[in-house]
């Protein structure tokens, strides 16, 4: 008994010196180390209030977070060209470890350094193509969508909804496609209305392209644009709005209804963190809801709290996997079944999308 | 009690003092500016004209961020000594870069020598069609090149869009609005190992030696610029004005063209729908700080490259604010362009109260007032 309990106590005792030795092993690496400079490459003024705007947000809550054991720079709008490789390559030829580039154009330029700087780790936003030092990340926007799509099919009156959006690539399409999906799964009678700007930033386009729904009488808008000109919009003339990227309700306090904010910080957070302890693999991280990768800002009292308890009640059934919102029976604008009952759809049609579902009105450009 | 007089003839001192002039006055504003910022003026200047070229990558760099706009500026200095007033060299560079783009993807399989030069001159082809246009409306229906041509720069964006959302899409590129990459016999070739400074660096720079002689040596370029100081001395001379405006816009269009095909087959490799950050429109800018004089623009196309470099480098290295590098570009430029007025004016001091002074009742006058009498007192004194 006394012999056992023993053994327990030198076992124990063992192990505990162990875990000390290695950890301050460890610390004495860490401190000997630089902090890691982490690099950060975005293709619009910080001060967006949009996409880039919160892509800084990740960037700042990742200093917060790991205090003086990273540095970070950051290149604001810099243009998809030829440019952005030079960009990339500065970041990495000056000792920078670790680097995000946050747009889709970033994609090539970024393989192409990547190749050169086998020892610095890149992370590309919304691309597909990956290599040995170079990981992709996106979140599933499309969940938000979707709520954003109850929310708005909840509230609107005229049964039309509104929509910006930039270029007719997968990610939009997805967007208004799940935001439609929501709709009409709590108002059968919705249709939503498209207009294409073509840019992802300027006001001024995202402004007038909202106004021009609100004539035709959408009165819940909502955009995949990078500002907050249609928020602007719609309270100006009266009806009601719904953010992306970030919390927008400065900008419109009666319109806004809630926004789909982007959540990078935690993700930013854990890739530096990877690099530094030398964890870092190439991989797709596409997180979601159920990751609190994105999530919505807090609801604009005019929205009843009935309305408000059914939103949170589909947003935690598609936390529980319960709800997909891409799940069966889906109708092509046409009408044809293109998902059947009880199937899911399959990732490379999620990520390839080029069709719009029933109820969306309108032609897809191109 | 200052104002402006002619000198009556340009002042030889002051075309190469006023860029000096320029700089110092760019310099202490520059300074003043960071330290206000609360940056160190010196390490900024620093980081922004000497860093980036302080190696040998560096100045490939310069070299692959000029080579676009050198190009264009070049075209355009053609067009401006003729008093072509083209402002289209960003629609002519987009065209130059779809038209390539979709030569070098029809032929994606070639192989062979005579790859790369096909696509070029479909390149070059493309920008000389956007630049006839104008050409065209300018002669036949006396059309207002500098509308026309402002017009055609979003034409040829938006057609440059919907190609690179539609018919050039990879098809294997999940509908992301990008070509197919070239394969390597499209590609221009790479200078120095190592480096981004491709063949269209090389071509640029012999457009302006060409562009040089062609201005300085050849009859025809004799014409041109006759046709642009004086149209109505060109026609009595007999020259074909009109021949000389669509020759103006072909060379103005080749070279941008070039520009642009170089770029996609250079440095960025395949169709994207941002192939310039608008190379086309800071040409216009470097043709008349170069005062449309091929080596001026030479030295004003490499300047305006270390400029954007420049900026990068600031924004990396100091973490100074994109509008602050910008606000810093601007004003270098603005002291460049306002010193050339020196150039062919003196300040001088009004000791004496101006005797001519235009009288309102002579300016209100509807009928009576001869023109002269509303000429600038510049012009008054020159009498």
């Amino acid at each position: 008994m006394l012999r056992s309990s023993l053994k327990k106590l030198c076992s124990s005792l063992v192990f505990v010196s162990l875990i000390a030795s290695v950890s301050a092993n460890v610390a004495v690496a860490n401190e000997a180390k630089k902090p890691l400079k982490v690099g950060f490459v975005y293709v619009g003024p910080t001060g967006d209030a949009g996409w880039t705007y919160a892509h800084d947000n990740g960037r700042k809550y990742m200093e917060e977070k790991l205090g003086n054991k990273v540095t970070t720079t950051f290149v604001e709008s810099v243009a998809e060209g030829a440019d952005s490789e030079r960009v990339i390559k500065q970041l990495a030829r000056s000792g920078h470890g670790l680097i995000f580039t946050t747009s889709f154009g970033y994609m090539n330029p970024t393989l192409k350094v990547a190749k050169r700087f086998p020892n610095v780790k890149f992370e590309h936003s919304t691309g597909y193509k990956r290599a040995k030092n170079v990981g992709t990340y996106f979140d599933r926007a499309y969940e938000g969508r979707y709520l954003a799509g109850v929310t708005a099919g909840l509230m609107t009156k005229s049964n039309i909804l509104g929509y910006v959006a930039s270029f007719a690539i997968p990610e939009v399409i997805r967007g208004i496609n799940a935001f439609t999906l929501g709709a009409l799964s709590v108002n059968p009678d919705v249709k939503v209305k498209v207009v294409w700007v073509s840019t992802w930033y300027d006001p001024g386009k995202e402004r007038s392209a909202a106004e021009t729904m609100i004539l035709q009488g959408a009165d819940v808008l909502t955009q995949h644009t990078d500002s907050p000109g249609v928020i602007n919009a719609a309270e100006a003339k009266g009806v009601y709005a719904i953010g992306y990227n970030s919390d927008m309700s400065v900008y419109g306090p009666n319109a806004h209804l809630t926004a789909i904010v982007h959540n990078w910080g935690p993700l930013y957070t854990a890739k530096a963190q990877a690099v530094i302890d030398g964890t870092w693999k190439s991989e797709n991280v596409w997180d979601g809801l159920a990751e609190n990768a994105l999530d919505l800002s807090p609801f604009n009292p005019v929205i009843p709290q009935a309305i408000q308890d059914q939103i949170n009640a589909v947003k935690a059934a598609i936390k529980s996997g319960s709800l997909h919102p891409f799940a069966g029976p889906i109708r092509e604008q046409s009408g044809a079944i293109k998902i059947a009952a009880g199937k899911v759809i399959p990732v490379g049609d999620l990520m390839g999308m080029n069709w719009y579902v029933k109820g969306v009105d309108g032609k897809l450009p191109h | 009690m200052f104002k402006l007089e002619s000198r009556g003839h340009d002042s030889k001192l002051l075309a190469y003092a006023s860029p000096l002039f320029a700089g110092v006055l760019t310099l202490i504003c520059g300074s003043i500016l960071f330290v206000l910022l609360g940056k160190p003026p010196l390490e900024t200047l620093y980081t922004f004209f000497i860093l980036p070229i302080s190696d040998l990558y560096g100045l490939s760099e310069l070299g692959v961020k000029a080579a676009p706009i050198l190009l264009c500026a070049i075209g355009l200095a053609v067009c401006y000594r003729a008093n072509v007033w083209n402002i289209g060299a960003e629609g002519q560079l987009l065209m130059g870069g779809l038209v390539g783009s979709w030569a070098a993807l029809s032929l994606l399989d070639a192989q062979g020598m005579w790859v790369l030069p096909s696509v070029l001159i479909a390149g070059m082809l493309g920008g000389i069609f956007w630049a006839v246009i104008p050409a065209y409306l300018k002669t036949h229906f006396n059309t207002n090149e500098i509308l026309s041509t402002i017009m055609l720069n979003y034409i040829s964006l938006n057609i440059l869009l919907f190609a690179v959302h539609g018919p050039l899409k990879d098809p294997h590129g999940y509908n992301f609005p990008e070509s197919a990459l070239f394969s390597a016999a499209q590609e221009l070739p790479i200078l120095f190992d190592g480096t981004r400074l491709h063949l269209g660096a090389g071509l640029a720079l012999l457009a302006v030696v060409v562009v040089w002689v062609f201005l300085s040596k050849t009859f025809v370029g004799f014409q041109m610029q006759v046709l642009g100081k004086d149209a109505r001395s060109a026609h009595f001379a007999g020259f074909k004005d009109k021949k000389l405006v669509w020759l103006a816009f072909i060379i103005c269009g080749a070279l941008a063209g070039l520009a642009g095909v170089s770029e996609v087959t250079g440095p960025i490799g395949q169709l994207v729908p941002n192939i310039s950050p608008g190379y086309g429109f800071s040409a216009i800018i470097v043709a008349f700080l170069g005062r449309l004089h091929p080596i001026g623009i030479l030295f004003a196309s490499l300047l305006m490259a270390l400029m954007y470099l420049g900026g990068e480098m600031a924004q990396i290295n100091l973490g100074l604010p994109l509008a602050m590098t910008g606000l810093f570009q601007g004003m270098l430029l603005f002291f460049l362009l306002a010193c050339d007025i020196f150039i062919g004016y003196r300040v001088v001091i009004n000791k004496r109260k101006p005797t001519r002074h235009i009288e309102p009742a002579v300016l209100s006058n509807p009928s009576g007032a001869s023109t002269s009498n509303l000429a600038p007192p510049v012009s008054l004194e020159n009498k």
